[in-house]
């Protein structure tokens, strides 16, 4: 009797403190909100919300805005690209991020484009990999199924293991449009469903081949030339990298108030400069 | 032993001071009959809206679901083996064999050993030992299926790379991570399950000249059947249903496996891999490939109902 009765008092007693700990944790929150709520002109909330890709640069704009109107909240929210684009018809988000180019139907459903940023598609393999080069027929081949290994490209004798993004992917969508030229990537491929997956499967693994967006890139890995010009950002914008896709920003008819007032930070020459540093090609 | 007889105690303890409340209670309630009302109607709204709940995600999920498998038709949509959702090929053939050979792998290896730790901690160890290991069991339940699937990256997949060949994403390191995440399930259950065999079971073959061993073998574990069956079925349960570890670790490719290092792609695995950019068609077969997890699931349920009236006609418990 008394142990069950002590054991019931811990419980009480934990349970207790989990709430007051809970509540606390609420409490700051709120204030924190209360004090941006005393800021300047500028207050309400906006969500955004679509591609993954282009979710980090939103991420470091919104930060940077809320920083210059503190009464401004932005919630950026990933999902993919047709999420955003749904979401976006649908009023759930104020502003869609798609990183691939809106098919027909999408486009008639009454939105308003803004190419914010470009980005390049880059093809990465393990540092370890000997090959520096590939071109798009041998690109295509090895997605395919038709290349098989590495011997082929110039390489060591070894299979080579092809990591491609998922069905309906933006990054993946651009991949097969300046790619694949109509034809089906092999059912072989290992399939990751984000940016970084396929980087992390890559850079663990002397045998794969992958592509992510150029703003992903880091040490991890090694990007190939593509028909022999370097994924670089004068590249891209000078049209001689042909992987390349726009970064856009939707809303549904012409952007106002709050909206339009972030839109337009994004691209002013601040907004621009960040997305630079983050890796991204600016429009400008 | 010790542990079974405090069980007891503590048993009837709580039986004594539950009729203590309710008598108490019954005595209150001729003061305030309203409140009791009132009570009941709010343990009733409750249920009522977990029902609701249930019935309305179900009804979403074929709302969704079943329009897109009748237009594909049923057996192609269950056996065709080409999934092309953007070009409008939509057969889940492989998936369905990715989760059969991911799934049975992994229970391959954690029956055995999860019915083998079961008894060891019921039969065999201190009461203390068992203690320790019940709360180590309900550690492993509580790690996130996320951190297992981490887990799998970093530890089991370059293991699988380097000593055994391939990529290392396959079946096997689906197996083995999912193994790990349902061994709680199968050893809780069964757990219970022995230990719920009266004691008259045991004493009687011992007394018979049985050894300990004989005893679990030809009594307590034919006696314990019907738990340990219900343990298995939901331990299945769990691996059809897991999908962030399995996404990390199985490669996702949509190809029947050949071999046990072959890549492959779970249900579950193809709704989180593409739920992100999915629409139209696309979206539906997604929701399909759900309705044909949820048939899946309830049909496991179904077995695990019968199973357990079974073992009640049998007389075990």
């Amino acid at each position: 009797m008394e142990y069950v009765k002590r054991r019931r008092l811990t419980s009480f007693v934990l349970l207790g403190l989990l709430l007051l700990i809970a509540g606390l944790v609420a409490g700051c929150g709120r204030q924190e909100v209360a004090d941006k709520m005393d800021g300047q002109q500028l207050r309400g909330t906006i969500t955004v919300a679509g591609s993954t890709s282009v979710q980090p640069f939103s991420d470091v704009l919104a930060e940077e805005f809320m920083k210059t109107h503190p009464g401004v909240q932005i919630d950026i929210q990933g999902g993919g690209s047709s999420q955003g684009i749904q979401a976006t018809v649908s009023g759930a988000a104020d502003i869609g991020a798609s990183s691939r180019e809106l098919k027909p139907k999408e486009k008639s459903q009454g939105l308003v484009e803004t190419t914010i940023a470009l980005d390049g598609i880059a093809i990465i393999v393990n540092p370890s990999n000997s090959v520096n080069d590939i071109t798009l027929d041998d690109l295509r081949n090895v997605y395919l199924g038709n290349i098989k290994n590495w011997k082929e490209l110039g390489g060591k004798d070894s299979p080579i293991t092809v990591v491609c993004r998922e069905a309906g992917s933006g990054t993946r969508g651009a991949f097969e449009e300046l790619i694949m030229n109509k034809q089906n990537v092999s059912n072989q491929v290992i399939i990751q469903n984000s940016t970084g997956a396929v980087k992390t499967t890559v850079a663990g693994y002397e045998k794969a081949i992958g592509f992510v967006s150029m703003a992903g890139i880091d040490q991890d890995v090694k990007i190939l030339k593509f028909d022999g010009v370097e994924p670089s950002v004068a590249n891209v914008k000078n049209g001689s990298y042909k992987m390349s896709r726009p970064f856009i920003y939707l809303t549904k008819g012409e952007a106002q108030g709050l909206t339009k007032a972030f839109i337009d930070f994004v691209l002013s020459d601040k907004g621009q400069a960040l997305m630079q540093e983050e890796g991204a090609i600016t429009v400008k | 032993m010790n542990n079974r007889t405090q069980e007891i105690t503590v048993g009837t303890m709580d039986a004594a001071k539950l009729l203590a409340i309710r008598s108490f209670t019954r005595k209150n309630s001729t003061l305030g009959f309203n409140r009791d009302k009132l009570v009941e109607t709010i343990l009733m709204l409750n249920a009522a809206i977990f029902i609701l709940a249930i019935a309305a995600i179900s009804l979403f999920i074929l709302i969704r679901g079943l329009p897109l498998i009748f237009k594909v038709g049923i057996t192609d949509f269950l056996l065709q083996l080409e999934w092309n959702p953007t070009a409008g090929s939509f057969g889940i053939g492989t998936m369905l064999a990715g989760t059969l050979a991911v799934t049975l792998t992994a229970l391959l290896w954690a029956v055995p050993m999860g019915l083998a730790t079961s008894i060891f901690m019921v039969e065999l160890a201190p009461p203390r030992i068992g203690t320790l290991m019940g709360s180590l069991v309900e550690l492993l339940a509580g790690i996130p299926s996320v951190v297992y699937g981490f887990f799998g990256l970093i530890v089991i997949i370059p293991f699988i790379r380097n000593y055994l060949g391939g990529s290392g994403l396959s079946v096997l390191a689906g197996a083995i991570v999912l193994g790990v995440m349902i061994l709680p399930t199968i050893i809780n259950i069964s757990r219970d399950a022995i230990a719920a065999v009266p004691l008259d079971y045991k004493v009687g073959s011992l007394a018979l000249g049985a050894s300990h061993y004989q005893s679990i073998r030809r009594v307590i574990l034919p006696a314990a059947r019907s738990g340990i069956i219900t343990a298995i079925i939901l331990g299945m349960g769990r691996a059809i249903g897991e999908t962030m570890a399995v996404v990390m670790v199985t490669g996702n490719s949509t190809i029947i496996p050949h071999s046990i290092l072959s890549p492959t792609r779970t249900m579950t695995s193809n709704i989180v891999l593409e739920m992100g950019y999915a629409s139209g068609d696309h979206q539906a077969a997604l929701f399909a490939t759900g309705v044909v997890l949820f048939i899946f699931i309830v049909i496991l349920n179904l077995v695990v109902n019968l199973t357990l009236k079974a073992g009640k006609n049998y007389g075990a418990n």
